[in-house]
């Protein structure tokens, strides 16, 4: 008896064929297509939202002409009315439309259920050898390789399409040359040395101005006093000028004279406890002011990299590979602050010619 | 005749008019006065020096029971046993720093932590004054600002106009970095950040520049002259009145609160627009009339 059973599970399971197909089930409609009443209602929706689409379309045009801006803006519960209506109007419309159309499709386009069976992806032998016949006579018939003449000229010609590619990545350079390594802090003379001003404010700043704890964002007298140091006004304007201050950008901090750790031959470059760093980070070049007058921090918002102002401007956080440059300064004969020099290393972010300085 | 002689008709030569009691009187009275008017200013000033004194011994006591046990009882400061500041010297704060942290209520604050945090303040008016008073007797500082350094009344429209257009100009070169472009604040390392600004009145925006609360870098005289002190309030100051003309500003955070909105509301809602379309597929067990299933 059990033997019996035993034997008979697997011959039984053995003879099974494959599954029949089960087919598509039974359709079930939507109410839409049984309920003459739904279907109007349905026809109703479509149409409102597509009329409701309209509304909000004139009401966009009427908002563009009603609500003022430029000088005096229409204003509502201190939201300029005319970005907002126009924003909300145009949105509703296109919206609007899109619902209206789903709507649509779904409860009143046809609802046929398909079934598509799956081929294989390769063509038949026919098929394929027909293909590669036509494409053979095409061949033969443009006499492509009894006329190399013409043949080789197309070839010349549809080759030398990729010249203006490359001349036109002409446009990237020229080579920056050695414009990297100088700032406009260089630029100072002997009986002139650059004179650091307030960003903004464009006053030359006294040494003794400065109280322990203050950060003064700087840029060089250059840009609004080019004739002092003999320099080109045209290389302190527009562009020129955007180009210097992505460069030239200082901070100035006065700290207590005890906290500062001079890197080696640095002793010379502060001015009683006033040290000055370049502005721009040397991972990726952000303007970075955010201190920490506490810790003498200075923290990059970008990417969080964190220089030390107090110990030669050293990484202490961050993906910065470099220390923030340094600045030496000094006092002129009227006791302002200067540049000592240019920067003693290239500011701003690597590249690939640059040679890596310690960290 | 009577003018020559003027006892004529009196009991007695000797006996005197009615009114002369009272014109010794005012005599008397006008003489006091003018002694004491001729005196008075040494007088007055060892009694504005004594009424300072009393101010700062108020405020000694004030600040012997809300603030000795993190600054010391001379303020000059408390390390723990493990090093750090408990609380910072005061000894050369000012006026001006204290009536920033008090007046704003961060001092005293609730418990030791990465930054002391703006609340309701403790202490009145009156008190703060005699804190600060006490504090400034410790040593220098700056004092409370003036109301004309920070204040443009009395200023036309035009000369507003350009203070704030300077005053921007020197916010984006030396504010922005910390306390966003339009002053709503933003992160600082280690648990700190820098305030949102915006609505803080002027005498306190004034207060901050000068002292540099906490670990925010000090703005002294040297560093902002007071008049360019002035042109960043006004900036500031305007800052509050202009509507925000592109819509909503969601906090003025930048990409931080626009993205977390987009990503969020804005994706949310379509999401759960196509979810909603895609569940509304109603079937019904009715056939059609004389067709079959």
């Amino acid at each position: 008896m059990t033997d019996n059973t035993h034997d008979s599970t697997g011959g039984e399971l053995a003879e099974l064929g494959p599954i029949p197909d089960p087919g598509i089930p039974e359709h079930t409609w939507r109410p839409t297509d049984v309920d003459p009443k739904a279907e109007k209602r349905a026809e109703r929706q479509v149409s409102a939202m597509f009329g409701l689409s309209a509304v909000f379309t004139i009401l966009f045009v009427v908002s563009y002409f009603t609500f003022h801006i430029g000088e005096h803006w229409t204003v509502w519960l201190g939201h300029g009315v005319s970005t907002i209506a126009l924003g909300v109007t145009l949105g509703l419309a296109l919206l609007l439309i899109g619902v209206g159309i789903i709507q649509w499709a779904r409860k009143l386009m046809g609802d046929h259920e398909i079934s598509e069976l799956r081929h294989p992806a390769r063509s038949d032998d026919e098929s394929r050898e027909g293909t590669l016949a036509a494409l053979t006579q095409g061949l033969e018939e443009s006499g492509i390789a009894r006329r190399p003449l013409i043949r080789n000229s197309l070839l010349g010609a549809v080759g030398l399409l990729g010249v203006p590619a490359i001349v036109m990545l002409r446009d990237l350079g020229p080579l920056p040359g050695d414009s990297l390594y100088h700032t406009i802090w260089g630029m100072g003379t002997k009986k002139h040395p650059m004179r650091i001003v307030r960003d903004g404010i464009w006053s030359p700043i006294l040494a003794s101005d400065l109280e322990i704890g203050d950060l003064v964002n700087c840029q060089p007298d250059a840009y609004k006093n080019p004739q002092r140091y003999g320099i080109d006004p045209t290389l302190v304007e527009g562009t020129e000028l955007q180009v210097q201050k992505a460069k030239a950008s200082l901070i100035l901090s006065r700290m207590d004279p005890g906290d500062i750790k001079p890197g080696p031959g640095r002793k010379n470059w502060t001015v009683d406890g006033i040290v000055a760093y370049s502005k721009i980070c040397t991972h990726v070049g952000c303007p970075i002011s955010l201190n920490e007058r506490t810790t003498h921090h200075l923290l990059c918002p970008c990417h969080q990299s964190t220089f030390d102002l107090a110990n030669s401007g050293k990484v202490v956080f961050g993906p910065a590979g470099r220390p923030l440059p340094q600045l030496p300064i000094a006092v002129d004969d009227e006791g302002y602050l200067v540049a000592q020099s240019d920067f003693t290393e290239p500011v701003g972010p690597s590249f690939w010619e640059r040679n890596y300085v310690q960290r | 005749m009577r003018l020559l002689n003027r006892s004529a008709g009196r009991l007695s030569r000797y006996r005197r008019g009615p009114i002369a009691g009272f014109v010794v009187l005012l005599l008397g009275l006008l003489l006091t006065g003018g002694l004491y008017a001729a005196f008075s200013p040494a007088h007055a000033d060892s009694d504005s020096a004594a009424a300072k004194q009393a101010q700062i011994e108020k405020g000694r006591q004030l600040f012997l029971v809300s603030c000795a046990f993190c600054h010391g009882q001379n303020g000059q400061g408390v390390l723990t046993q493990g090093g750090s500041q408990l609380g910072p010297a005061l000894t050369d704060v000012g006026a001006a720093a204290v009536d920033f942290q008090v007046g704003t209520g961060r001092m005293p604050m609730t418990m030791p932590g990465p930054q002391a945090k703006e609340k309701q303040p403790s202490f009145s008016d009156q008190e703060i004054s005699d804190l600060a008073a006490y504090v400034a007797s410790l040593g220098t500082g700056p004092g409370i600002p003036d109301k004309q350094l920070y204040s443009t009344q009395g200023m036309s429209q035009s000369q507003i106009n350009a203070l704030v257009q300077r005053g921007g100009q020197i916010f984006l070169a030396n504010c922005t970095a910390c306390h966003n472009f339009e002053g709503s604040g933003g992160a600082m390392p280690r648990g700190g950040f820098a305030p949102r600004i915006r609505g803080v009145s002027s005498k306190h925006i004034y207060e901050a520049m000068l002292t540099g609360p906490q670990s925010m870098d000090t703005f002294s005289d040297g560093n902002i002259p007071p008049q360019d002190k002035k042109a960043v309030i006004a900036y500031l100051n305007n800052l509050n009145n202009t509507p925000s003309y592109s819509g909503l500003t969601l906090g003025g955070l930048g990409p931080v609160s626009e993205g977390l909105i987009g990503w969020v509301v804005g994706l949310g809602f379509l999401v759960g627009f196509a979810v909603w379309i895609a569940a509304h597929t109603t079937r019904t067990t009715k056939k059609k009339d004389g067709a079959s299933a």
